[in-house]
């Protein structure tokens, strides 16, 4: 969702103490600035709007990213802070929100399918299609020979217990509903989320 | 939250206890702030630690974990002794005049129809009211009978007195009676008080009555429905509430309704229990409708294969005997009783109790399929990392698979925040190298077994190859049609209720709210309450008008709150029973002769006039909100202070039952509790301003403003076992010992409990061994393999330890 | 031009400043007002310092306490403070975000040896200018706040700039926009000394009878104020200075200095003076003023 440089303008003046903005006066981005001052990095920036993936505060995020200088030319998160229009955090964001930057960015983040095998002592790179093949495979052969159709009473009971699935809680509503149908239509009864811990 | 984060600016007093919103939820905490500064608010901090919510606090009182109960009932008792409750609002508006059952009683610990042998209340019949021939409740309106809820309440919370608050949470008495004064002066219609709290009450083996006191309190205080009022769940994850709302859990279904035990043999066994007809003269009992929601919701997951004739593919649904929540989950897997397991975001390895325990739990899989963003301890709990994980890869079987997933930047949808309020998120780049959305991954997983089970058949392949699945690109859904399906359709044409002679929806189009849903199979929608969400208007998840008429901080127009777009929950009782405001200053829904009118959707019948006296808690089946629980929890219908499991003393209250006596303790867990004599330091774990969960110890600059695992102690401790700051300290439980650098401070007050000193220490959760913060021993090292009796939510913030100087981990320099 | 204007330049180290074009008006001072009543210290403006100034600030470790990084940095150039602050059975947590208070008569600007290398905009704001920096460390002296901080690697200064770079767009400082509780404000110094009156008025209701702005006259007021709870005590604040000064000695040291060149800095004399006179905290290094003293000396040849 890009934005206009009105509304662009506009952000950046809730930034500021309200009254103050008129007396302050300001110009865009890209035009003369004195020596020394840094030039404003987000000029050429495309602003999207987000949600902070934190705390159920939900505060609404201005994600900035731009292709400017990478090798692969792709488009990469530069910056991001507080969506001054949302009502809930006004523009502001918290010690973990205002570094979100190195999340999107972090040098932990998983970039391919890995696969370690039994008793070995590490990961190694295996394909999408390998990993998914190998758990569907995995996944039916369980539930193929462990699942419960009838209770000890002889009640339909259509439940597979020896497979568990802990949920992401900070994955979208449409992702949770479509996790909850796949799983569910599964007979797992071993589900959880994060609202307990 | 029953209020949401803006409606906290209506405050005039705010309580923070059990929680510590201004370092878990900072730009929540904006709210309070904003109260104080602009409305006069008083803030309250009840806390084992003086924390940074207690920072800018005008009132602070120490206490000790696991005794909030207590408090609770020495501020009812307070609140009913002296007077201070809204008397018109108790009286209309909650149960406290109805007359409970003769048999009921609470002797030695113990409520009525406890089964020593199963560990339960086997019969919880005497747990409610005296019923008329036509099975209404009976109520005595001159609460003169002794019988009366509210009578008995009184007599129940007797024993609080602020002595034995003192005794037992080490409160000291002037500070308790500070906080019972403040807090007493919003017991009118003119001020309100909002009770914020989060995992610090619900992480006990008390936790859902610790919540249920503060319900109880702000009921007493005429505080729910109110702006500037309610019981305020401050929650985790971005998007916890939806995904706990969409049932990502054991024996839910998404909306909140129930899935089948195996009890329920059919569609019609299940409903019976699900009458819930109206126990008071002409009450709402809106859960009647609870068929509608259901059978809608077969409908979206199983479409054309849920049929009357099929009883809605009812068998479709698994049927459960027990919960197989995370502790039972981790008990079977350490028992060897599972063989796969799928993380998605979830880092069990750090975040269930006993590390000990799930380490040998993961140990036993045969294969583990890890869903994430980023590196976790999970993901790695075959690796040795030295003291931290000490394991030989070589023993572990276990076959891993780590799948990249986008995170929020990297793809669109909704959350839900914490006070309902569902805003959309759009794309602004690709996830890095191959990672793929979670939406992607499981459409891709459901697609092979699908395929699968098409071509090989297999055990019960009938839910799994009638899932409904009818998306443009199946192996990738689109998160607006996901919405839609959420939020439902009309499957034939729908009548005109008034008129029907005329069509009211045409076939294929979306449902504008639930109140249109049916339970002939004509409505689809997977999470009734979410219905409205995605209207033949638009996606309301995407509205961004932030615009306030009435200046109460609802935003009507922001996003969309569920249910049916509603800020405030039970807001009918934010009016007399005559549909007056309580007060000019509290005014947000009122009767208007024709209608109930404000800023916000009343949560009533829009027309039904306030003479009908249907009263504001339409989903209960009095109307009525309840100081007396009937049979919903199963531990008590009152709340009563049990110590936790790891118990620091006996319980003075009633000795003979000292912890919670429903409490689920598996046989493999029986020596897993500590006792004062060895570990006779008071533990409480929580979290930092600076770190999410165990995700930004991923994040560098987060790394770098709370670079290192740390002990919180007081003075006194500190002095005792000659502990400066920063000197390496070994904390050890009953289940295990970590290693962290002492923090000594005077923010842990030295507090006197039962006579003796109690020494308190507070354990950040944060670290472990992946990050690029300094490598640690995961805290749930020493965390106790038990949960609350209601919900089984591990008891985290109270526990039993010791600690001593130590030397260095290996990895560790002595000094920073 | 509004932007030109706000950005004009009122002083410029070891140079004198053109007067303002004839008929211009003159620009509107900032401030920036941190309500240390308000402030959580959850460091959100700590890490959107870092992550808008692009600072990589290593990792450490902790010391015990919630002061991460332990002091200011080149690359942290804003830490919170936090004291415990025990009286009778009460205790206060007094937790203050550090960093350059950009006085209106600038102690460093006028230690600075370094044509062009310290700004004052007519803003208030003081700017350094690490092109024109020499490491010569003088600011750190001249300093009344201790808040400069010296490059053993680039031999350059740093601190705050009050992102000059957001304000001349119209944004506010990173940590400013980011601060939750709003406990840091920004904007005309006329609009934030009104602000601090209505905050002072309700702490006092409060029982904090002494509680006030701190916009110290040592250094004509500053560009950043702090409201206290007990402004009668600023040092409580972690050692806040009471009554900052700049040393009487860097203006007779400028005196006389001032007629020569930049190489005359290079004497170990003057060095030797500035050591002697200035006071406080000092965390150059022998090792740093001797590195300095190489740059200058080879910049000069």
């Amino acid at each position: 969702m890009a934005v206009t440089r009105r509304q662009f303008m506009k952000v950046s003046a809730a930034g500021l103490a309200a009254s103050s903005v008129g007396a302050l006066g300001f110009m865009g981005a890209g035009e003369g600035l004195a020596a020394g001052v840094r030039p404003y990095r987000l000029e050429k920036a495309t602003e999207t709007r987000n949600t902070c993936p934190y705390c159920a505060v939900a505060c609404g995020v201005l994600v900035y990213s731009s292709s400017e200088g990478t090798k692969d030319g792709k488009a990469k998160v530069i910056h991001i802070e507080g969506d001054s229009d949302n009502p809930i955090n006004r523009g502001t964001l918290c010690a973990r929100g205002a570094a979100s930057l190195g999340f999107a960015n972090s040098p932990n983040r998983l970039q391919y399918p890995m696969h370690r095998k039994p008793g070995s002592d590490k990961f190694e790179r295996v394909s999408w299609d390998f990993a998914m093949e190998r758990i569907a495979k995995l996944a039916k052969e369980d539930r193929d020979k462990n699942f419960i159709t009838k209770n000890r009473d002889g009640v339909t009971v259509n439940r597979w217990l020896t497979t568990g699935f802990f949920a992401g809680s900070s994955c979208s509503n449409e992702a949770g509903y479509l996790t909850y149908k796949a799983i569910r239509s599964t007979g797992i009864l071993a589900l959880e989320d994060q609202a307990r811990i | 939250m029953t209020n949401s984060w803006n409606d906290i600016k209506n405050a005039d007093v705010v309580l923070i206890m059990g929680g510590n919103a201004a370092e878990a939820h900072p730009c929540g905490f904006k709210w309070v702030v904003e109260a104080k500064a602009n409305n006069g608010a008083k803030l309250i901090v009840v806390d084992p630690r003086f924390t940074r919510s207690a920072a800018v606090s005008d009132l602070y009182a120490p206490i000790r974990p696991g005794t909030d109960i207590a408090f609770l009932s020495g501020l009812m008792r307070y609140l009913l002794g002296n007077g201070k409750i809204h008397q018109e609002y108790v009286k209309s508006f909650t149960n406290a005049s109805y007359i409970v059952k003769e048999g009921f009683k609470f002797e030695d610990g113990l409520f009525t129809g406890y089964d020593e042998s199963k560990k339960n209340y086997v019969d919880r019949s005497t747990w409610d009211y005296e019923f008329d021939e036509q099975g209404m409740a009976k109520v005595d309106e001159t609460l003169q009978n002794p019988r009366c809820a509210i009578n008995l309440l009184k007599a129940h919370v007797e024993r609080y007195t602020p002595e034995m608050v003192e005794r037992i949470c080490g409160t000291p008495k002037d500070k308790f009676l500070k906080v019972c004064e403040l807090i007493a002066t919003t017991a009118n219609g003119e001020r309100s008080m909002t009770s914020l709290y989060a995992l610090g009450w619900t992480q006990h083996t008390t936790g859902a009555q610790n919540i249920r006191s503060m319900a109880m309190i702000q009921l007493l205080l005429g505080n729910m429905g109110i702006p500037g009022g309610g019981v305020n769940a401050l929650r985790g994850h971005s998007n916890v509430q939806g995904i706990t709302d969409f049932a990502l859990l054991s024996t839910s279904t998404p909306g909140y309704l129930v899935l089948p035990t195996e009890k329920e043999t059919t569609y019609a066994d299940y409903m019976k229990s699900r009458g819930f007809k109206p126990i008071r003269p002409g009450q709402t009992s809106f859960w009647q409708n609870y068929g509608k929601f259901f059978v809608s919701q077969q409908k979206s997951l199983f479409g054309a294969a849920a049929t009357k004739e099929n009883d809605w593919a009812y068998d479709y649904l698994p049927k459960f005997d027990t919960a197989y929540d995370v502790l039972k989950m981790v008990d079977m897997m350490a028992g060897g009783q599972m063989n796969g397991l799928f993380c998605q975001g979830l880092n069990v390895m750090m975040a269930a109790p006993n590390k000990a325990k799930v380490q040998a739990g993961l140990s036993k899989l045969k294969w583990l399929v890890i869903i994430d963003p980023l590196e976790t301890e999970t993901a790695h709990f075959w690796e040795n990392h030295g003291e931290f994980n000490n394991v030989d890869p070589k023993a572990i079987q276990t076959e891993v698979f780590q799948l990249p997933t986008t995170a929020y930047a990297e793809d669109e949808g909704s959350f839900t925040n914490s006070s309902r309020v569902i805003q959309w998120h759009w794309k602004a780049v690709d996830g890095p190298g191959e990672s793929r959305s979670d939406i992607q991954i499981i459409a891709d997983l459901h697609s092979r077994l699908r395929a699968l089970y098409s071509k090989e058949g297999g055990a019960f392949p009938d839910p799994i190859v009638n899932t409904t699945w009818n998306y443009a690109k199946p192996a990738h859904p689109d998160p607006v049609e996901l919405l839609k399906e959420i939020n439902g359709y009309a499957l034939a044409d729908l009548p005109d209720p008034a008129d029907p002679s005329k069509v009211m929806l045409k076939a294929g189009q979306l449902l504008p709210g639930f109140a249109v849903m049916r339970d002939d199979g004509t409505t689809s929608g997977a999470c009734w309450i979410y219905t409205g969400v995605y209207t033949e208007a638009g996606n309301m998840a995407m509205r961004r008008d932030a615009s306030d008429p009435t200046g109460l901080g609802i935003h009507p127009n922001w996003g969309f709150s569920w249910p049916a777009n509603r800020r405030i929950l039970y807001n009918r009782a934010s009016a007399d029973p005559a549909g007056k405001a309580w007060s000019e200053r509290k005014k947000y829904i009122t009767w208007n002769g024709s209608r109930w009118v404000g800023g916000d959707v009343p949560d009533y019948a829009p027309t039904v006039a306030p003479d009908k006296s249907v009263g504001p808690f339409i989903m209960n089946q009095e109307g009525t909100a309840r100081l007396f629980s009937r049979t919903a929890m199963p531990d008590g219908p009152f709340p009563e202070h049990y110590e936790p499991m790891d118990a620091f003393i006996v319980n003075p209250l009633h000795p003979k039952v000292t912890t919670n006596p429903v409490v689920r303790v598996f046989a493999a867990d029986t020596k897993s509790f500590g006792t004062p004599d060895k570990f006779p330091i008071v533990a409480t774990s929580y979290r930092l301003a600076e770190h999410f969960h165990y995700w930004t110890k991923n994040v560098h600059d987060n790394a770098v403003v709370q670079p290192e695992m740390f002990v919180e102690m007081g003075e006194r401790l500190a002095k005792a076992k000659g502990i400066k700051n920063g000197d390496w300290v070994e904390v050890s439980s009953q289940r295990g010992m970590i290693k962290a650098k002492a923090s000594v401070s005077k923010r842990i007050r030295p507090i006197m409990v039962d006579g003796k000193p109690c020494d308190v220490v507070g354990l950040p959760i944060h670290y472990g061994f992946i990050g690029l913060t300094r490598k640690s021993y995961p805290l749930n090292t020493l965390t106790p393999p038990v949960g609350d009796a209601s919900t089984n939510t591990p008891e985290y913030k109270a526990f039993l330890v010791d600690v001593k100087k130590t030397t260095p981990p290996a990895s560790q320099p002595a000094v920073a | 031009m509004s932007v030109m204007q706000a950005l004009d330049l009122r002083r410029r180290s070891a140079s004198s400043v053109p007067a303002p074009a004839a008929g211009k008006p003159a620009a509107v001072p900032v401030a920036k007002l941190i309500d240390v009543s308000k402030c959580i210290g959850c460091k959100a403006c700590q890490t959107a310092c870092l992550e808008w100034n692009q600072l990589d600030q290593p990792i450490g470790y902790t010391d015990g306490t919630y002061n991460n990084p332990t002091d200011l940095t080149t690359a942290s150039w804003t830490v919170m403070r936090y004291t415990e602050y025990e009286h009778g059975d009460d205790l206060e947590w007094l937790i203050r975000k550090d960093g350059c208070m950009h006085c209106d008569d600038p102690g460093c600007l006028k230690a600075c040896p370094a044509p062009g290398a310290i700004v004052q905009y007519t803003n208030g704001i003081v700017d350094f200018i690490s092109d024109n920096c020499i490491g010569c460390g003088y600011c750190v002296k001249g300093c009344p706040f201790n808040i400069p901080r010296i490059s053993q690697v680039t031999s350059k200064a740093y601190k705050c700039t009050l992102c000059s770079d957001r304000v001349v767009v119209g944004q506010a400082p990173a940590c400013a926009k980011a601060c939750p509780t709003q406990a840091i404000y920004f904007g005309t110094k006329e609009d934030m000394i009104a602000h601090a009156g209505k905050r002072i008025t309700d702490l006092k209701s409060r029982g904090y009878q002494n509680a006030g702005l701190y916009n110290p006259p040592g250094v004509n007021g500053t560009h950043v104020m702090y409201v206290l709870q007990h402004a009668d005590k600023p040092s409580l604040y972690a050692g806040l200075p009471d009554n900052p000064q700049i040393s009487p000695l860097v203006g007779i040291w400028k005196g006389v200095m001032k007629p020569l060149s930049l190489a005359a800095i290079a004497f170990a004399g003057a060095f030797g003076l500035m050591h002697y006179v200035t006071k406080g905290p000092n965390r150059v290094t022998e090792h740093d003023e001797e590195k300095a003293a190489e740059v200058a000396g080879s910049e000069k040849a």
